[in-house]
């Protein structure tokens, strides 16, 4: 499988980028770790005529803290997310969710931007992004703008990104310490993307919730933040009852498709038992 | 068709060819450089038979242009045994342990191996398992593969341990 051809440019500053991307408009894409963009075009179900590699510009690389914000810079490969001491003591469910990607080496490339940019709804950053508050930074030929993670998903593969626009990073507030976590996604074999999936953050104070955040992958057009699914976990114990009506109402707002992964309904059962899991795991987490 | 110069060191070796924007690192290390170690198999990055080692990670060399290897530091399963022949500790253990039949997946294991040894030197046999999840076998089972993979971390710890003694 052979890809159409195209003119290829590796800028390494984001002006140039931006300036290339102006340029060829349409025909231009942005390449990141090329594991989603090459595939489909080895399919021939992509041809742009002009790829622009962002891979050697530095400044979109890395992990940083600042203001008890955390930014992650687009081009950073799931790979470094894992490895990352800061993540790992500060928000260890991106790690969690990271591992639950693809496999070793498609996770040696594969980048936070690319994942959540591309708007694949199968895609697992997209959720935990909603559920985390995340802000995604973008630049383009205009300057640079903020769209928050839960606005920017249209449908399929249809995002808040404008042409010529580039997603150089991602920011969201450090999660509170001693906070309850987890990502639980049912696939069906290493590589899959989920046939539902389900991030939960929560927090906990002298037994009760006081504030919870649930969002969900691949069962619907696009990621699902599910605020009302949230909201039924606030100011509760956590109790069975609250469990229940959570899970509940994540179900109501799924509209996944029926195919390889089974009956739509069936998936959003699946829904609803990655958010009971997640739910008390994060409970069980929680300090 | 506009061709661009790419250079790269491989099995280090610098090289340096002509390629389309579109040529696969699989096509230049396999038809350019002709080492056909990294096989195509399933071409749609689910089956590491073409995984390489790239600045220290496996990659699998059927996703990515090989313009986007300027420059990087490449080996290949032709890269693993010593000069005179001796073959590496992990092609040693996949051979001792019976890590292959008909062989295919096996330079790609070996390569996914040699990273997974250097970032994790005692793997449990859930981490190898895990370790190796990129790479398919039709044939072993894997039992024998994680074997290999153990026999492989067993001896190359052992001269460690004799280097620093």
């Amino acid at each position: 499988m052979i890809p159409g051809d195209f003119e290829y440019y590796r800028p390494n500053s984001l002006d140039e980028a931006v300036k290339l991307l102006a340029t060829h408009g349409d025909d231009a894409r942005v390449l990141a770790g090329g594991h989603s963009l090459i595939p489909m075009m080895k399919l021939r179900l992509a041809a742009p005529e002009c790829l622009v590699d962002l891979g050697s510009i530095e400044s979109l690389s890395g992990i940083s803290e600042n203001g008890g914000d955390i930014t992650i810079g687009a081009m950073t490969t799931q790979h470094e997310m894992i490895a990352s001491t800061l993540l790992t003591e500060a928000c260890p469910i991106i790690r969690e969710t990271a591992l639950l990607i693809a496999d070793p080496q498609v996770r040696y490339c594969g980048t936070l931007g690319g994942n959540v940019a591309n708007g694949d709804p199968g895609n697992d950053m997209p959720a935990l992004m909603q559920c985390l508050g995340a802000s995604y930074l973008l630049q383009g030929p205009e300057g640079s703008r903020e769209v928050e993670a839960r606005g920017f998903y249209e449908a399929a593969y249809f995002t808040e990104l404008n042409d010529g626009e580039i997603l150089t990073g991602v920011r969201f507030p450090r999660p509170v310490a001693g906070h309850g976590y987890a990502y639980k996604k049912l696939k069906r074999k290493v590589g899959d993307y989920a046939t539902a999936a389900a991030a939960v953050m929560l927090t906990m104070d002298n037994g009760s919730c006081t504030a919870a955040s649930i969002a969900l992958t691949n069962v619907g057009d696009t990621p699902l933040f599910a605020q009302a699914a949230s909201g039924a976990l606030a100011g509760t114990a956590v109790d069975a009852a609250a469990v229940d009506q959570a899970v509940a109402l994540a179900e109501g707002i799924t509209e996944p498709a029926s195919d390889g992964r089974g009956p739509a309904e069936y998936r959003t059962k699946m829904a609803g038992v990655m958010v009971r899991r997640a739910i008390l795991e994060a409970r069980e987490r929680a300090q | 068709m506009s061709k661009q110069q790419v250079k790269m060191t491989v099995n280090g070796n610098e090289v340096s060819g002509e390629v389309e924007g579109r040529t696969l690192l699989i096509h230049f290390l396999r038809e350019n450089l002709g080492l056909t170690g990294p096989h195509i198999g399933c071409e749609t990055s689910h089956c590491g038979a073409c995984t390489v080692d790239m600045d220290g990670r496996s990659v699998k060399s059927c996703t990515l242009f090989a313009v986007q290897a300027e420059n990087a530091d490449i080996t290949t399963v032709e890269g693993m045994a010593a000069a005179d022949g001796t073959l590496h500790a992990i092609q040693e253990g996949f051979m001792q342990e019976h890590g292959l039949q008909c062989g295919f997946c096996t330079p790609g294991m070996i390569m996914r191996t040699h990273r997974l040894l250097q970032e994790n030197p005692n793997p449990t046999d859930e981490e190898i398992r895990w370790g190796i999840s990129g790479n398919l076998c039709r044939c072993t089972g894997y039992q024998n593969i994680v074997k290999a993979v153990r026999y492989a971390a067993d001896k190359l710890n052992e001269t460690t341990q004799e280097a620093a003694e």
